[in-house]
């Protein structure tokens, strides 16, 4: 199946020299969330802006739907909606004059139907009347959401959506993004909150300096390079790991009480009967024990400080 | 061509206007006027007639104009500084809109304001003076290339500009003091010699003297000669925002 983006060896240099993008390729699959992570100035956004055509790059291609972004930008950006980062709205214009704006600039003719659809989708169908400067941080980000998808977009970019957002819009713009996505959306978003990838995405990308570390599906992810952690609370506190366990990656915790032994998530044989059984055997008993898998979190911290 | 956005820009542009009317047509207006009761009434009266004309009517071309020169940099600068400023402009560089249609639609909306401030500074001017128009289509022809030359020039200016003092530099203090000394209020045949040549290279010269032809049939340059300067601002113009938009000079980085 035709990828609905296909980026090619993409490179971007600033004129400051800064190197933002390095050799960077990337397919998107058809009606996907795909969540790209990254610290800040990892080049998430510089990627987004060259696909969507606002930075130029530096070499690489780009195909959306199987079109060059550049030799067919009309049929590229036709398809596509951008959410930016930052809250960059009109801010003596109403809500409705804003989004019917979007629309036509897209190449949409007229369409009130679909922007009431929108409009109402996003808690904004009674407030489309008022100039947007009279709005809330968080209603402002509906608005710039309202203006993605006011031409309809099959494909969309969320830039950090839910940055600096409360919580019950947060929950919003998740069901938002899930009903897009059912409704043949493809969406990649770029995400300061793990949880939210961890939450929405079925494949992740995590780039850092301009270096894409890695894409996996989140599942695979999770299981191919997130840890387990056995804690095993003691009854008496050890002062030292004894000789007999050396051969397990253990270490003491909280001045002895607790002994912590870690492994890989993807094992088969895990090697806890047998730690279990030494233990045993050296006379360390213990009152409680628990196992935690790894989240998407420190997976991430992980592949960033590598 | 994305008619639909040429439109929509288009819309919100006049939007725009209509939001600052009072800012945008008033302003101009109560300076025109202004300047006739100054030039027209109190030291027109004591000047007689130029060239035929009398002074107050002569110098309505020169007021138009210096309106269109000031009004067209700022409304068309301003157009596309305020989304570069606000950061809205990611909305116009990311939509399949061509250089072409992004130029139609913005100097068209600034050239439009311009014409129409012009056409009302006109009947202003009615209500001061008698004011006869001898060529009337050239009369438009004139306003309506001028008003999309300086439009074309104030785009420019708005992308390059990094503030909004960049902004005034060129209409305060290039623009207003070219127009003074273009012969807004005198025809430069009233110069000794002199100064008459040093005035030929002032640009503003050549616009000027071939609007007010159109009015009265006088002329301080032939006016082939003002329409082939004006003209050729117009393609220096274009085609400077055709390399702006090639090279994505101050728009993209």
């Amino acid at each position: 199946m035709q990828p609905v983006i296909a980026i090619s060896h993409l490179t971007k240099t600033y004129a400051t020299g800064l190197q933002a993008l390095k050799d960077v390729s990337l397919e998107i699959r058809d009606r996907e969330i795909f969540a790209l992570l990254g610290p800040n100035g990892a080049g998430k956004t510089t990627l987004i802006n060259i696909v969507c055509g606002i930075v130029t790059s530096s070499s690489g291609r780009v195909h959306v739907d199987g079109h060059d972004i550049v030799r067919d930008y009309r049929f590229t950006r036709s398809k596509i909606g951008l959410v930016p980062q930052e809250l960059t709205t009109d801010t003596f214009e109403t809500v409705w004059a804003t989004v019917s704006f979007s629309r036509g600039l897209f190449g949409r003719p007229p369409g009130p139907l679909h922007l009431e659809k929108v409009l109402r989708e996003l808690s904004l169908w009674d407030r489309r009347h008022d100039k947007i400067r009279t709005l809330s941080g968080g209603m402002k980000r509906r608005v710039l959401i309202a203006k993605a998808l006011a031409h309809e977009p099959e494909i969309l970019f969320l830039d950090e959506p839910t940055a600096g957002v409360d919580v019950e819009l947060r929950r919003d713009m998740w069901a938002l993004v899930r009903a897009l996505r059912d409704a043949g959306v493809t969406i990649i978003l770029t995400t300061h909150y793990i949880d939210e990838a961890e939450e929405m995405a079925d494949r992740i990308g995590v780039i850092n300096k301009g270096e894409l570390v890695v894409v996996e599906e989140k599942a695979a992810l999770m299981k191919k390079l997130g840890k387990k952690q056995l804690t095993l609370h003691l009854l008496e506190p050890l002062t030292a790991i004894p000789a007999g366990l050396s051969r397990w990656p253990i270490r003491l915790k909280n001045h002895g009480s607790e002994l912590e032994y870690t492994f890989e998530a993807s094992e088969e044989r895990t090697g806890i009967p047998a730690l279990l059984r030494a233990l045993s055997d050296l006379g360390v008993a213990y009152k409680d024990l628990q196992t935690r898998q790894s989240s998407l979190e420190d997976i991430f911290l992980d592949l960033v400080k590598q | 061509m994305n008619r639909h956005a040429v439109a929509a820009i288009y819309k919100f542009e006049m939007a725009r206007f209509r939001r600052t009317l009072w800012q945008s047509l008033a302003t101009p207006v109560i300076t025109t006027s202004l300047y006739f009761v100054v030039f027209g009434a109190a030291i027109g009266a004591r000047m007689g007639n130029l060239e035929g004309v009398p002074y107050g009517a002569f110098i309505v071309p020169g007021l138009i104009m210096l309106a269109i020169f000031t009004e067209s940099l700022s409304n068309a600068s301003f157009g596309i500084y305020l989304p570069k400023f606000t950061g809205t402009i990611f909305e116009v560089l990311s939509a399949p809109v061509s250089a072409f249609e992004l130029v139609l639609a913005y100097v068209g909306a600034a050239a439009t304001k311009s014409v129409l401030l012009g056409l009302v500074i006109l009947a202003t001017a009615n209500l001061f003076v008698p004011v006869s128009i001898a060529h009337p289509l050239w009369m438009v022809a004139f306003l309506v290339l001028t008003a999309t030359t300086f439009c074309l020039f104030g785009f420019i200016l708005g992308i390059w500009a990094d503030g909004f003092d960049q902004l005034q530099f060129v209409p305060m203090l290039i623009i207003t003091p070219l127009t003074f000394l273009g012969g807004a209020f005198y025809s430069i045949d009233m110069l000794p010699q002199g100064w008459r040549t040093f005035s030929l290279f002032n640009p503003i010269v050549y616009l000027i003297s071939g609007f007010r032809w159109s009015f009265y049939g006088t002329e301080d340059v032939p006016v082939g000669v003002s329409l082939a300067v004006t003209g050729a601002f117009f393609l220096a113009f274009l085609g400077i925002v055709a390399w702006i938009f090639k090279t994505g000079y101050r728009l993209k980085t």
